[in-house]
């Protein structure tokens, strides 16, 4: 009970200044800005409440995009880890594209996603897998090689193969840091599915908030913003406790 | 695989095979360098069948490069080992299992896969291969801790684990490196104790590498003693009492003492 303590207080007293801030209007006068524009805490709990039917539908669709880009992201990194760690030659040649492909901004990518994969749900996933699989392939491939050499060769004199030695030694060893990688992925996910939905789509939550924003909904603006955040918080919590149940030795 | 697995069946310990397998090591004119630096020269050891060699010598004299070359982990620079008339980096391997100084057990598998790793790399199934590791369990006082992890199990069980696993390998050759050097004095002797009486159920070709002249003094038939680098033999002695049953007794007498002194010795006179 204690461990949760103190993060709900800092949580509590964050809300709290804020909504004092807010409600006074003294934000407001502080950025220059008319008071509906800078919500209170109880104004966005308001908007998520009067449009939660509208919030629902929205976050469904892009949670949607977030899980299934997030499971293809986790499937194209992991097979670029386990292909790339055995062959130097292969992954030497292939990191600068990799590396490349996380240097171009999303927002170049997300209008020619759309025109190669039309308006649906396919260029969201393809940018939320775009995100996620760098930061899983980076961390897979170094939890790969950090295999103690002395225990690499007390497996050799054991008669172990190199496949054995891969499923038996170097893919455990590589869990935590791949789950290091999965949370970062995790986090990120949701910020690629808002881009996407940026560069053309007709729902979800990132659609929301460019709609809203254009309306000065700026209530609603904050109340899809926080369901995109406990989408992300859900799934790295997902994974957190994967971990634990998985990775028992540390 | 049923092939390699029976092969397993076959060598794996039981107690005192009849005929030994082609165990004896020789080495001989045995270089060995590191790019510019000489690690080993001009060596000349040999091993006869379940025989066990003490190698003592001043840390970073290269017993470690040693234990490797012999286990064929690495070819030399120089000279030939044989394992049982075979010379080959590959057949050594075959031949010969590792046992480094750190217990290196994989801490996500329970005390028995880890000690059954080796039946596993030869294609056993899993079910089998526990059967056939828990079997010595008892044997090697670790019974009732087949499903510990690692983790839960005391330094002296995780050394007896490692150990376990090296001797399921089913080779016929041992090479040990520091077996004992991380526990505390009181489970070290106790170690030593349990070590003898294995090698008496399940007699191997054994070199042992050790920083303790006591030890290798106790534990083997002959002991040879390094020099600093480059590592070569500056004197080789017969122990007095190999493996006597009462350890105690056979460290504290006259000749076992006289022994550790001439070792002593030599140690001192390799190390200049």
């Amino acid at each position: 009970m204690n461990r949760w303590l103190l993060p709900i207080l800092l949580l509590a007293a964050l809300i709290g200044a804020w909504q004092i801030a807010a409600s006074s209007g003294a934000l407001a006068d502080l950025l220059g800005l008319e008071s509906f524009l800078v919500p209170s805490p109880a104004e966005i709990a308001e908007a998520l409440w009067e449009s939660r039917s509208l919030l629902a539908e929205n976050a469904w669709v892009t949670l949607q995009e977030v899980l299934l880009g997030f499971l293809i992201g986790l499937a194209i990194g992991l097979g670029f880890a386990f292909l790339l760690r055995p062959f130097q030659a292969l992954r030497l040649s292939f990191y600068p594209l990799i590396v490349a492909s996380q240097a171009i901004p999303i927002l170049v990518f997300a209008p020619i996603f759309v025109v190669w994969f039309g308006f649906g749900i396919g260029p969201k996933l393809a940018i939320v897998a775009l995100v996620c699989f760098f930061p899983i392939t980076v961390a897979t491939i170094d939890g790969l090689r950090s295999v103690d050499p002395e225990t690499s060769k007390m497996m050799r004199t054991l008669d172990a193969s190199r496949r054995q030695m891969l499923w038996r030694v170097e893919a455990p060893t590589s869990l935590p840091s791949f789950f290091s990688g999965a949370r970062i992925a995790a986090v990120l996910a949701p910020i690629g599915a808002v881009f996407g939905e940026w560069a053309g789509a007709d729902s979800g939550l990132g659609h929301m908030i460019l709609q809203d924003n254009a309306q000065l909904e700026t209530a609603r603006v904050f109340a899809a913003a926080f369901l995109l955040s406990v989408i992300a918080l859900a799934l790295y919590g997902l994974l957190a406790l994967a971990e634990r149940r998985i990775v028992t030795w540390r | 695989m049923s092939a390699e697995s029976n092969q397993f069946a076959v060598a794996a310990p039981s107690p005192a095979s009849p005929e030994s397998p082609a165990g004896a090591v020789s080495i001989r004119d045995l270089g060995h360098n590191f790019g510019e630096l000489k690690a080993i020269e001009r060596l000349d050891l040999e091993v006869p069948a379940h025989g066990v060699l003490g190698l003592v010598g001043p840390s970073g004299c290269g017993k470690s490069t040693l234990l490797e070359l012999i286990s064929g982990l690495q070819e030399p620079s120089q000279g030939t080992i044989e394992i049982g008339g075979a010379c080959a980096a590959a057949s050594r391997l075959a031949r010969c299992a590792f046992m480094p100084q750190r217990d290196l057990l994989l801490p996500w598998l329970s005390a028995v896969d880890n000690a059954a790793l080796a039946l596993r790399n030869g294609g056993m199934r899993r079910r089998p291969a526990r059967e056939q590791a828990g079997r010595l369990f008892d044997r090697f006082g670790l019974a009732g801790f087949e499903r510990s992890h690692p983790a839960e199990l005391s330094g002296g069980m995780r050394q007896r684990v490692a150990f376990l696993r090296t001797l399921i390998a089913g080779k016929p050759v041992l090479a040990l490196d520091e077996p004992f050097a991380s526990l505390d004095a009181i489970t070290r002797a106790e170690m030593q104790g349990w070590l003898a009486a294995a090698l008496e159920a399940d007699p191997r070709t054994v070199v042992l590498v050790s920083h303790d002249v006591e030890e290798a003094l106790y534990l083997s038939d002959r002991v040879a003693v390094l020099s600093a680098r480059p590592t070569r033999v500056v004197e080789e002695l017969s122990a007095p009492a190999p493996r006597a049953p009462d350890r105690d007794a056979a460290v504290t007498a006259p000749e076992f003492v006289a022994a550790r002194e001439r070792a002593m010795a030599a140690l001192h006179r390799g190390s200049r």
